[in-house]
């Protein structure tokens, strides 16, 4: 026992276990999840650095351009990826995005509440759909990829009829004269930092509009929920309790089960976070648009996974990142724009998403290999 | 208060009409091991879940230093010290040392709304245990997926023994394990219960149960076929107890039969 403990104060005292081989800064990266995604981006940057430099991508407006595209993924795409570490999908997501739509015109115009009030009310329903999704999964056992796929087909549905029923049509305009003087609709449609854009503006440092305003007015509200929003669930993930049952629960359910993580209320509130998420994506683009469309966000719910995939999210659950996905949604969001700001032609984007998916899924299978490979 | 740390009186359960286990009876000592021994099918994987909240017991009762016990879930019989340690273990091996050690029971530092997992104090802890075992964790951050059975079998009964396990209830802990391994995790068993743990280890190793254990009970069919004080049976007894001494003995006879045609 001597010996041992006489060990143990060695190694406090040189602060480093002898036995501790130095590991290179590179093996320490390549255990990250998101190390794919960060190459993945530094590829596409500097890709698009040489073939489109010189032609406005990296301007002030260009950049805050496909900046606003990448935020908007990646706002879904982070919450997506939080239910995947959690070990379950939501393909409800574009679905949701359309019905929060709505929730928040309907009211507002046909019912004449306040903006903000049908803005709460559209959170409200986010987090019962949520809850619904995650009590169903929970509850039934069923794969969350059949109870989100029904959700799917039903909040369309339902987005559709009650649209079409209250307003005889599938588009509902003429929410921007509703957002001035409202005391929550700036949290989703103001450009922060304008004073900084007009300062560089009349610095002549960014490109101006022929009345002298700059092109570029600040930066866009999706930009600072999609910091916030990463920010905030790498926090979670890597720093509380709560973040390490989300791994846990992904990771082994029933073993989590059984050292007294609460699994079951863990998925709800993942959940509940994806349909939140939507609903943010929901709000900004709503009021940027100054109107609902019936058709809003369909397909996001593939984007948001094929971003929270390619930033090293593992399909069974258990492994992955926050930033990964952010960094997953900067590479889309960088591709789907700046593709145009190139000679290839744009109907070309899929194939790219498809294809920088499945490297990524093939990468990220040889990762957890490494990870847990036998020493 | 009674010489007995935990007792489980008559304990049945049934599963529609499958009787799972019927009137099984064990005692433990603190400091005892108690092998709980049977073939596949015996019942013992309804008892642990019955002793770890998982199931309820259709009929009997628990008591625990003298007081009778009701357990609503699996965190109930944690939380007044029997930790259950299972087959497969409940490490997920793609998270690191220290946050399977602490999975579900997380060190938090910091204000209320604000508290952070305290990952700094985690990491001493989790690498001070496993060194107290004698397994040099080189790094706490490491995944689980890279330790050996034997060492992750160890981390799980510390992880049990730190939240504060009097009774350690420990499913198969050497079945999936080579000889040095599975001398390692019986040695280390052997130590929790010198410092006063009761264990209960099940088993259907007669060889791994048997230099260990203090007391076995044997489980056929559901039933308790008594428990045994080490010095009472010896172990080849046990053996033909366990897997319906007389299946082997006809087997024995039909062997002898074929040699004896084969030899003709």
């Amino acid at each position: 026992m001597s010996v041992k403990s006489e060990s143990i104060q060695s190694k406090k005292d040189s602060g480093q276990d002898e036995r501790l081989k130095k590991i290179s800064p590179l093996r320490v990266l390549l255990n990250r999840p998101e190390l794919g995604a960060l190459g993945g981006s530094i590829l596409v940057f500097i890709f698009f650095g040489i073939v489109a430099g010189d032609t406005g991508m990296f301007s002030a407006y260009g950049t805050l351009n496909f900046l606003d595209v990448s935020a908007n993924l990646g706002i879904i795409a982070i919450a997506a990826a939080m239910l995947m570490i959690g070990g379950e999908f939501d393909l409800s997501i574009g679905s949701m995005i359309g019905f929060a739509g709505i929730c928040i015109t309907i009211p507002a115009i046909y019912w004449g509440w306040p903006l903000w009030t049908s803005i709460i009310f559209a959170f409200a329903m986010a987090v019962l759909i949520g809850y619904f999704n995650g009590i169903m999964v929970v509850k039934t056992g069923l794969p969350s990829f059949i109870v989100t796929l029904a959700m799917l087909f039903i909040l369309r549905g339902a987005t559709l009829a009650i649209t079409r029923l209250i307003t005889g049509r599938t588009q509902v305009p003429g929410l921007r004269v509703l957002i001035e003087d409202d005391p929550i609709a700036w949290l989703f449609a103001t450009d922060t930092f304008q004073w900084l854009f007009t300062w560089l503006g009349s610095m002549k440092l960014i490109a101006l509009r022929t009345d002298g305003t700059p092109l570029a007015t600040g930066i866009p509200p999706s930009v600072i929920w999609f910091i916030a929003l990463t920010l905030f669930a790498t926090w979670i993930l890597m720093k509380t309790r709560y973040g390490n049952w989300i791994f846990a629960s992904g990771g082994d359910k029933v073993g989590a089960t059984n050292v007294g993580v609460p699994v079951g209320r863990v998925k709800i509130s993942l959940f509940i976070g994806t349909a939140v998420a939507s609903t943010i994506f929901a709000c900004i683009q709503v009021l940027d648009a100054g109107s609902a469309d019936t058709m809003r966000g369909t397909l996001k719910e593939l984007e948001a996974i094929a971003a929270a995939v390619v930033g090293g999210c593992l399909l069974t659950g258990g492994y992955g990142s926050a930033i990964g996905a952010a960094l997953g949604a900067i590479i889309f969001g960088t591709v789907s724009m700046g593709i145009f700001y190139t000679d290839v032609d744009t109907d070309w984007f899929k194939v790219f998403l498809g294809a920088m998916m499945l490297i990524a899924v093939v990468f990220n299978n040889y990762i957890r290999k490494k990870v847990t490979e036998t020493k | 208060m009674s010489e007995y740390l935990v007792q489980f009186n008559n304990i049945s359960k049934f599963f529609g009409k499958v009787i799972a286990l019927k009137d099984v009876t064990m005692k433990l000592k603190k400091g005892e091991i108690m092998c709980l021994l049977g073939d596949n099918g015996a019942g013992k994987s309804t008892l642990i879940k019955t002793l770890a909240g998982v199931h309820k017991p259709d009929e009997g009762e628990i008591i625990f230093e003298d007081k009778k016990i009701v357990f609503d879930s699996p965190r109930d019989a944690l939380d007044i010290g029997i930790g259950t340690v299972y087959q497969d273990l409940a490490l997920v091996s793609l998270m690191s040392v220290t946050r399977n050690f602490f999975m579900g029971r997380e060190p938090q530092k910091g204000l209320p709304f604000f508290k952070t997992f305290d990952i700094e104090k985690a990491n001493s802890i989790a690498a001070e245990r496993m060194g107290q075992i004698g397994i040099d964790v080189r790094d706490p951050s490491q995944a689980v997926g890279t330790m050996s059975g034997g060492e992750r079998q160890c981390l799980a009964i510390s992880r049990a023994i730190y939240f504060g396990a009097k009774v350690l209830v420990l499913d198969e802990p050497t079945s999936a394990l080579g000889v040095h391994q599975a001398s390692m995790v019986l040695k280390y068993i052997v130590k929790a219960a010198s410092q006063g743990l009761a264990v209960i280890l099940i088993t259907h190793n007669v060889h791994h149960a048997y230099p260990v254990g203090n007391s076995f009970t044997v489980l056929n069919r559901g039933k308790s076929m008594g428990t045994f004080q080490k010095k009472d049976i010896s172990r080849e007894k046990l053996l033909s107890m366990m897997a319906g001494g007389e299946e082997l003995d006809k087997l024995e006879v039909e062997l002898k039969e074929m040699d004896r045609i084969e030899n003709n």
